[in-house]
């Protein structure tokens, strides 16, 4: 007899596959709105598979940043644009190559950190699997300084650019 | 009760959850329709009216005494109001976007109602702890939900398809987005102090420490002021803002569909109010007595939960009050009070926190 867990597994998961689809190809609408409400549903369905894995934190921040605050202003720049131009916009070559090669990398390294981790022991059997920040922190700050330190580079990089573009008559 | 111990953990679970989450969703929209009488009252005290003061339903006659005075104090208006939104007509204009139009009002109310499951509004009532679901990031939890919140607002904007209520939808969009990073920031130096997420810990903290509204008053005030941003009340009520946008994004909107973005806005109301009461005003609390402490007798456990409701009846006094007493802001004033004084401050405030808990 299946858990309940596995059944809620199997919900989000068919949830996150069924509105990432409708995200880029829906068959009814091609309206960007719309593609917007599914990514957020992804997003949601996600933070659900976050959740059956015991990573309370990082569901929480999932639907916090990504969400509740990111796609808000993605919907707000959306509404502002012109939205039937953008319906009738026909896909490029080259964006189709570029997404092609991103997801490929990204399929790659998924595929390398699942064939690694021994089956039957979930990764992080420590009190970080129960979502504790304070451990979340600890790891952070420990084992992952260099990467951690590296993305809040990037992201001050990208904060300077967005104020550099927004602010074209800078002296 | 007896019969209770023979089902099994999982049962009893589900059981008292599911209890729970009706006792509290009743409590919040009774709250809600008594919510919009007081503001009416408090609203028409200010003004020097008297407010509702007629509606009296067949059976007040059978009420010796109090009977009349209930109905000058305007008891049964919130019926009379619940009724009148269901009878009216739901119209819906052609030229709106439909599924958006319907889904706009429910997406407001859900993250409103979700927003309770994890505050904690007492201490235990026998063996059960008075909190929906006892979250180890409670306060994340909140956060990301509430954040959810502006969808309605925006969606209902965009559906409405004219332009007052786009204009709404998109100022609220900007606005919420904004608040929240202040409202976010304030709450930190709370953590840094409690070393928890959980709210339960931190209504222990301050049950042994001292209430955090006297250790971060700094971190009250924006949360607070954060709180009217968040809710769209008055002086911050701009998404709406009737003198320049007519309605602002529920312009459209008549009938139940109306009502659900009042009920909405007051739910909201009270969950900020609830939160604002566990994280600085000590939860369940009340120093200086034995109801400080989690007990096991009925009698307390209910006190305990009287205690917690009456300091959020204080913070919703304080929500109507201020709508009353203060002019609108200016759209660019609030994005300047927003990004270049609040979250400034509120950073300051973190690193002045850290320094005094590391030193």
């Amino acid at each position: 007899m299946p858990q309940f867990t596995d059944l809620l597994f199997f919900a989000f998961a068919g949830m996150a596959l069924l509105f990432g689809f409708l995200t880029v190809a829906n068959p009814v609408s091609r309206n960007p709105v719309t593609s917007a409400m599914f990514l957020v549903l992804t997003i949601i369905s996600l933070a659900g598979l976050y959740l059956l894995l015991h990573a309370f934190f990082l569901a929480a921040v999932q639907v916090l940043v990504y969400a509740g605050a990111v796609m808000v202003l993605f919907l707000f720049v959306i509404m502002l644009l012109d939205i039937k131009e953008e319906e009738r916009r026909r896909l490029k070559t080259f964006t189709v190559g570029v997404g092609s090669v991103a997801v490929a990398a990204l399929l790659g390294i998924l595929t390398v950190s699942a064939l690694s981790a021994k089956p039957g022991s979930p990764a992080g059997q420590t009190r970080l699997a129960i979502g504790d920040t304070a451990e979340l922190g600890k790891v952070l700050f420990n084992h992952w300084l260099l990467p951690f330190e590296i993305l809040s580079v990037l992201l001050l990089v990208a904060m300077v650019g967005v104020i550099l573009l927004s602010k074209k008559d800078l002296k | 009760m007896e019969s209770l111990q023979y089902l099994s953990p999982t049962t009893q679970f589900v059981l008292f959850s599911a209890l729970k989450i009706l006792v509290v969703f009743g409590v919040v929209m009774t709250g809600v329709a008594y919510a919009v009488l007081v503001e009416r009252k408090v609203s028409a005290w200010i003004q020097d009216r008297v407010g509702p003061n007629r509606t009296s339903p067949f059976f007040v006659d059978y009420i010796p005494v109090i009977g009349p005075f209930l109905v000058r104090l305007g008891i049964f208006q919130p019926m009379a109001d619940g009724l009148k939104f269901m009878l009216k007509e739901d119209f819906t204009p052609s030229y709106v976007r439909k599924i958006y139009f319907w889904l706009a009002p429910a997406i407001t109310v859900v993250p409103a109602l979700m927003t309770v499951a994890v505050i904690p509004f007492g201490s235990t009532l026998g063996s059960e702890k008075m909190v929906i679901a006892d979250l180890n990031v409670g306060i994340l939890y909140t956060f990301g939900i509430v954040s959810l919140g502006v969808y309605g607002i925006v969606l209902a904007g965009y559906a409405s398809n004219s332009k007052y209520p786009f204009l709404g939808g998109i100022r609220s969009s900007a606005q919420m987005i904004s608040y929240e990073i202040a409202m976010g920031l304030s709450v930190v130096p709370i953590f840094l102090l409690t070393e928890s997420l959980n709210l339960g810990d931190i209504v222990k903290y301050q049950a042994d420490h001292g209430w955090m509204i006297l250790k971060q008053p700094v971190a009250f005030v924006i949360f607070l002021i954060a709180a009217f941003a968040e809710t769209n009340r008055l002086p911050f009520d701009l998404p709406e803002s009737e003198t320049e946008l007519v309605g602002g994004y529920h312009t459209e909107y008549s009938s139940m569909k109306f009502a659900l973005f009042f009920l909405g806005e007051y739910a909201n109301m009270i969950a900020s109010s609830a939160m604002m009461v566990t994280l600085f005003c000590g939860g369940w609390t009340l120093p200086g007595t034995l109801l400080s402490t989690p007990s096991s007798s009925l009698l307390v456990g209910l006190l305990h939960i009287g205690v917690f409701l009456s300091k959020m009846a204080v913070f919703m006094i304080v929500f109507i009050w201020v709508r009353w007493m203060l002019p609108r802001f200016r759209y660019d004033q609030l994005m300047d009070i927003g990004w270049r004084r609040f979250i400034p401050v509120a950073l300051a405030n973190i690193l002045l926190t850290a320094v005094v808990v590391a030193l």
